[in-house]
């Protein structure tokens, strides 16, 4: 698997760390309620198709990374850097 | 034997080699294989489960029969298939799977026991008694049936991997990869053609076809010369492509030194993998057998495995040689040997329309029903309108046609499509992103068709690359077409071999029908077809034709089962390349190191690191007589520790107090310049990730640490919350764990250790606890904190890390004119136990600040990471498990870590836990062993006895609950 | 009073030359991390400039040259490889002292793009990687940064405290470089 990291470029997976779903970029407001952060830290989709995870590049330029991608064919759709998926 | 004037190898070149001990003689260029056949060799090996005698089968890395091991002790390959292994001067190769020899295998018998021993038999014969399997059956049948075996010894040779990185990946350099890669080539893009041969060129070696008025073999020694011209591309022969992975990945074996002797420093084989923006696989067919009784004697080969013999080594397998096929392709064996002077018996053609010829004789509409000789084909028996008879021939080549090798398009979950025309599967476009199937395994079969695909698809490849695009221009050379009339299995009694390296027959996959095992994937699994070294490549797609005949389906709907990678076998050594010894994982050490090592400190793991587990002082035989003695000498004069392995994280920026206060629990933007805090860090979650200390060492500059073990989970958390939730903040931070050599210097004396080195000597009240600032040491400027992880007065003294193996050494000799001297982890973990200070065996990732006795920690006033979920109401609860100190009371005097806790009275079972021990060890200064662990309602609980059970040591120890600081609970040594 | 010693972190390991390879340790001076605050690249870079000569790199170069050379290093993060950075940088940038914190390992030769292609999971090939490009990747199993200092020469940065490890992986890999011929 190799993803294009928006600062170095297309690099193999090895160089990346794993975090999970892009959703723990939405922080709940401390007094969002116990149904938000519940949500927010432990249900995730599980789906076919389509999914937006956050990868860490680790062994390189340290960018956290949003990565949409198809868990079907494994096709990489888009890569941006956590901040910017943030906005 | 060698035919005269056949071949492209080098007949001036006589290269000898051992077979089973015997000496031969082969060619340069040759296989292990063409050498033997051309000795005269035909029985190589005996097959897996009935130890029938077997011989080679192809002419390439399909090859289900002629396995032998190469090499000895360390250096032992087994299952080395003789149709790759190339001979050079010193190789030795045996056979496998028989005893006491190849000839005469004892185990033969089981042929005899074969009405037993077909499909499924693992699960109905050897059922009772029960106890059986495992102790006599199991380890009885895993001796008799099996390939060859492991020498058990470590293996002696390197092996390497590599990257490497191409526009065009193309895949086999026969005529079709050949093409692809001349077109691209030419054009300009980045190319690699890998070959899995020790010679490029396929088929072309191995066929008598003219391409523009020159033989193919010529043709393609112009185009290999003209392609390794080119700067742009890279050949790679001796290259097997076995798997294709997503965004263009493909893993490649090369094998560097399986064809000659070792060289020193030389890998043996190097595990490529390979980045490609396009692929063409051009990887060719595999021709298939056909099924009928005893089609399994060394001496029965595929036709076209005959023609490469003939034509490229320059052997002919036999005397006498009959052809038995489906397909006008297999009448070239026959053109080929005829016009080679070999004597062929009859071409047997299952078709009635075959086509007939001036040469040879051939019967229409006829099959081969049977075959007799003991250690090799001696006769066949030939059933046609006439009826049966006999025929004597030492050679029988077989030719059931052409499956096309769809395999690596079939790796990313893709499945092959049917086509009738060819009865046989081709590869599904798209079925890997960016890949294209050319020539003989996209199911085009004549020369012509080969090239053509080859260049299109390299021109295709430009179009997508933005390349400009030659016009085509093709050689001109043969566009016979592919006549066959499918016959997977000829009928009649007798064991019909399909998949030879598992010895399953048509029989048994019948039998597997019958006992509804319909499902292909049902099938595979009963019957093992398909499911050895080979994969089945010559095999499963007729074993798919007869299960499709016995369930009334079609093939199509039968469906094929999982391709998956690697093409080929490749060693476990080579997938875990450069992971051998060293190369496993890195080795920080810290700049004390060496100084250490010179003092006989025994090293111990630290993740990465290496940190000194005590510094044995003579005379002394254990590492307790050593950490006891280091213990002492902190509490009473002085000791020295590196904990350079601490993570430090340099913070800057106008927003980096904010940012500190929401990572850690506690309040930092408070902290005054020149003072160190303590900090808690937690999960989003409520849980402890974290502690250490940092440092505020400017206004907008502060210096985090963090443990050994979470250093870079710290720097990855930090970095997640600075760019991904808090991006608006403006606050950089670097990891300087490297840049600083950093010592704990701890003890009583520590201020007179220290001031034989400052510049500036310390006064008493100099430097409080939690001070922190530059000094100057030895005239170096450095940093120096006042900070205590062993309750003691207590400094940790920075020095940039050139000077770190300077500043031990000079450090340590001086503490030992005080009275003190070095301290390993041993110590350092007593003397925090003592004081109750918490590792990550505490904060283990399900403790809450509540349950270490932090809960006020979390402060009030400002929101941080895990502050909302920290305060849910089951983490809040005094029934939950908290830390605690343990003291033995009983007549045991053992506390161990991981035991669990019980009431006193309580039995010692799952329903009774009510805690455990996190860390425990004795105390040289109260005594008795201290411990720390997490006790249900622990710190309401001081002064009860508990009942410590470890289970796994078979420790019971009665244990006084206490508070967790044992020693100096005030610490007024620490501040003093 | 005795004085402090300094160390370099391959001292007594290299140079070592292997077939038509070498690799020795490089004195690249003071190392100090440039970390531009929020919106002060630019400035950064006209300060870098106006100081030291060159520009604040891009993602994936170098600036500047022998003896002052300015390496990007990762995310808003360069590497400034030689002189005592101007104290005006401090006012678009943090700034870190890191000097002791780098291996820092100079590959040359006509084989040294083999011996990388053995440990660097990235095409550092000369037709791709040229002169002034650098990347953040890993060598072997370390974090690094590989710059082209030259036609045929590489400067490799790792973590101090895996400085033998350094070692290790590019001898075996130059051995087996070697070994081919």
């Amino acid at each position: 698997m190799r993803i294009t990291c928006p600062l170095c470029g297309a690099r193999d997976r090895r160089e990346f760390y794993y975090r999970g779903a892009a959703l723990a970029l939405e922080r709940p407001a401390p007094d969002a309620g116990e149904q938000a952060w519940d949500d927010y830290l432990f249900l995730r989709e599980n789906p076919a198709g389509e999914t937006r995870d956050l990868w860490y590049h680790a062994n390189g330029c340290g960018a956290w990374l949003v990565v949409r991608r198809d868990t079907r064919s494994h096709a990489v759709l888009e890569v941006r850097l956590a901040g910017e998926g943030a906005q | 034997m060698r035919v005269a004037g056949k071949g492209v190898l080098d007949r001036s070149r006589s290269v000898p080699f051992r077979f089973d001990g015997v000496r031969y003689a082969g060619l340069e260029g040759d296989t292990l294989a063409s050498a033997l056949l051309a000795n005269g060799v035909r029985l190589l090996g005996r097959s897996f489960k009935y130890h029938r005698p077997r011989g080679v089968l192809t002419a390439g890395s399909e090859e289900p029969n002629a396995l032998v091991t190469v090499g000895r002790g360390g250096r032992q390959t087994p299952n080395t298939r003789a149709t790759v292994q190339e001979i050079y001067e010193g190789l030795e190769a045996r056979s496998q799977n028989a005893w006491p020899s190849l000839k005469y295998d004892l185990l033969s018998v089981n042929t005899l026991a074969a009405p037993f021993l077909g499909a499924g038999f693992y699960y109905k014969t050897f059922m009772w008694p029960k106890a059986f399997w495992e102790k006599l059956y199991e380890p009885a049948i895993r001796r008799a049936a099996g390939l060859g075996a492991l020498s058990g010894l470590p293996d002696a040779d390197r092996y390497e991997r590599a990257y490497a990185f191409c526009d065009l990946l193309v895949i086999g350099a026969g005529p079709a990869g050949l093409m692809a890669a001349l077109v691209a080539g030419r054009a300009g893009a980045d190319v690699i053609l890998a070959d899995e041969d020790m010679r490029m060129g396929g088929r072309l070696l191995a066929e008598t076809q003219q391409i523009e008025g020159r033989s193919g073999q010529v043709w393609a020694g112009e185009v290999l010369a003209e392609l390794a011209a080119m700067e742009n591309v890279r050949l790679m022969t001796r290259t097997t492509v076995a798997g294709a992975y997503d965004q263009g990945t493909f893993a490649a074996l090369e094998r560097v030194g399986h064809h000659r002797a070792r060289a020193e420093g030389q890998p043996l084989e190097c595990f490529w993998r390979i980045v490609a923006k396009r692929s063409v696989l051009a990887a060719g067919a595999l021709e298939r057998p056909i099924a009928f009784a005893d089609n399994d004697r060394p001496g029965i080969m595929m036709a076209g495995a005959v023609r490469a013999y003939l034509n490229r080594w320059g052997v002919c397998p036999g005397r006498a040689v009959t052809v038995f096929a489906n397909n006008d392709d297999a009448h070239r064996t026959a053109r080929d040997l005829v016009a080679a002077g070999v004597d062929v018996v009859a071409v047997i053609d299952s078709r009635a329309e075959a086509p007939g010829s001036d040469l040879f004789e051939v019967h229409r509409g006829a099959q081969v029903v049977g075959t007799s000789g003991r250690l090799g084909l001696e006769a066949i028996t030939l059933r046609s309108a006439a009826g049966e008879r006999r025929v004597e021939t030492d050679c029988l080549a077989v030719s059931g046609g052409w499956n096309p090798s769809v395999h690596l398009s079939c790796h990313m979950n893709g499945r092959p499509t049917w086509r009738e025309d060819i009865a046989s599967f081709v590869p599904t476009p798209g079925a890997v992103p960016g890949m294209m199937a050319a020539g003989a395994c996209n199911g085009a079969f004549s020369t012509l068709a080969c090239l053509r695909e080859g260049a299109e698809a390299a021109r295709a490849a430009l179009v997508e690359l933005g390349r400009s695009v030659p016009p085509l221009d093709l050689p001109a050379t043969e566009d016979e077409p592919y006549r066959l009339t499918p016959l997977w299995a000829v009928a009649g009694k007798g064991r019909a071999w399909l998949d030879f390296q598992n010895d399953v027959t048509v029989k048994d996959v019948r039998q597997a029908v019958a006992e509804n095992y319909r499902s292909v994937e049902h099938m595979k699994r009963y019957t093992t077809q398909g499911m050895a070294t080979d994969q089945g490549k010559s095999s499963n797609v007729t074993a798919l034709a007869v299960l499709a005949d016995a369930t009334g389906r079609g093939i199509p709907e039968t469906g094929t089962t999982s391709f998956r990678p690697p093409y080929s076998p490749i060693a476990i050594a080579a997938l875990g390349a450069g992971g051998q010894g060293k190369g496993f994982a890195p080795e920080r050490f810290t700049t004390s190191h060496k100084a250490s090592r010179e003092r006989g400190a025994p090293m111990i793991e630290a993740g990465l690191w290496y940190r000194p587990s005590t510094f044995p002082a003579p005379g002394e035989k254990s590492w307790r007589q050593s950490c006891d003695r280091e213990v002492r000498m902190v509490r009473a004069a002085v000791g020295v520790c590196d904990v350079s392995t601490l993570g430090k994280i340099d913070i800057q920026g106008p927003d980096a107090g904010k940012f500190l206060d929401f990572v850690y629990a506690n309040m930092f933007s408070t902290l005054k310049v020149g003072r160190v805090r303590y900090g808690l860090m937690l999960r989003e979650d409520g849980t402890v990730m974290d502690d250490g200390t940092t440092a505020r060492l400017g206004e907008h500059h502060f210096l985090m640490t963090t443990t050994t073990a979470a250093a870079g989970d710290v720097m990855r958390h930090l970095e997640f919350v600075s760019q991904g939730l808090r991006p608006d903040w403006d606050v950089r931070f670097t990891s300087v764990t490297e840049q600083w050599a950093q010592f704990a210097v701890a003890g009583p004396k520590s201020r007179a250790l220290l001031n034989e080195l400052l510049d500036a000597p310390l006064e008493a009240g100099d430097w409080p606890f939690m001070a922190c600032g530059p000094v100057r040491v030895l005239g170096v400027a450095g940093r120096l904190f006042r900070i205590s992880f062993s309750g003691e007065q207590a400094y940790e003294l920075a020095v940039p890390a050139r000077y770190g193996d300077s500043l031990f050494r000079a450090l340590v000799a001086r503490a030992e004119g005080l009275g003190g001297g070095a301290y390993g982890m041993e110590a350092l973990n007593v003397l925090r136990l003592e004081k109750g200070f918490i590792t990550h065996a505490e904060i283990h990732g399900r403790v809450t600040a509540y349950d270490i006795g932090m809960g006020r920690m979390v402060s009030a006033k400002k929101d941080c990471i895990g502050k909302t979920m920290s305060q849910r109401p089951g983490l809040m609860e005094a029934d939950r498990e908290r830390l605690v100190g343990l003291k033995p009371v009983g007549a045991v005097k053992l506390i161990t870590s991981g035991a669990h806790l019980f009431a006193k009275g309580a039995e010692p079972v799952r329903e009774n836990d009510q805690g455990y021990v996190t860390s425990a060890a004795y105390s040289p200064t109260v005594g008795h062993v201290v411990a720390l662990g997490f006790l249900r309602r622990g710190p309401e609980r001081l002064g009860e006895v508990v009942k410590m059970v470890d289970h796994l040591r078979a420790v019971e120890t009665l244990c006084e609950v206490v508070d967790p600081v044992i020693f100096d609970p005030e610490g007024g040594r620490m501040r003093g | 009073m005795a004085e402090l010693r300094a160390n370099s972190p391959c001292a007594g390991a290299l140079p070592l030359v292997i077939g038509s390879v070498m690799a020795r340790e490089e004195d690249l001076g003071v190392i100090t991390a440039l970390l531009p605050y929020r919106g002060r690249e630019t400035a950064l870079s006209e300060a870098l400039k106006a100081a030291h000569g060159m520009a604040f790199p891009a993602p994936n170069r170098a600036t500047g040259k022998v003896g002052a050379r300015a390496i990007w290093a990762g995310r808003d993060q360069a590497l400034l490889l030689g002189p005592v950075p101007d104290p005006a940088l401090c006012e678009h940038a943090a700034l870190s002292d890191q000097s002791d914190g780098w291996a820092a390992v100079r590959l040359e030769g006509a084989g040294a793009e083999a011996v990388l292609a053995r440990l660097v999971p990235v095409d550092l090939r000369a037709q791709v990687f040229k002169r002034g490009h650098t990347v953040r990747s890993q060598v072997q199993h370390m974090a690094g940064s590989i710059t082209r200092v030259g036609e045929r020469a590489f400067l490799i940065l790792v973590f101090r405290s895996m400085a033998a490890t350094l070692v290790h992986d590019l001898k075996t890999a130059m051995e087996a470089v070697a070994a081919r011929g």
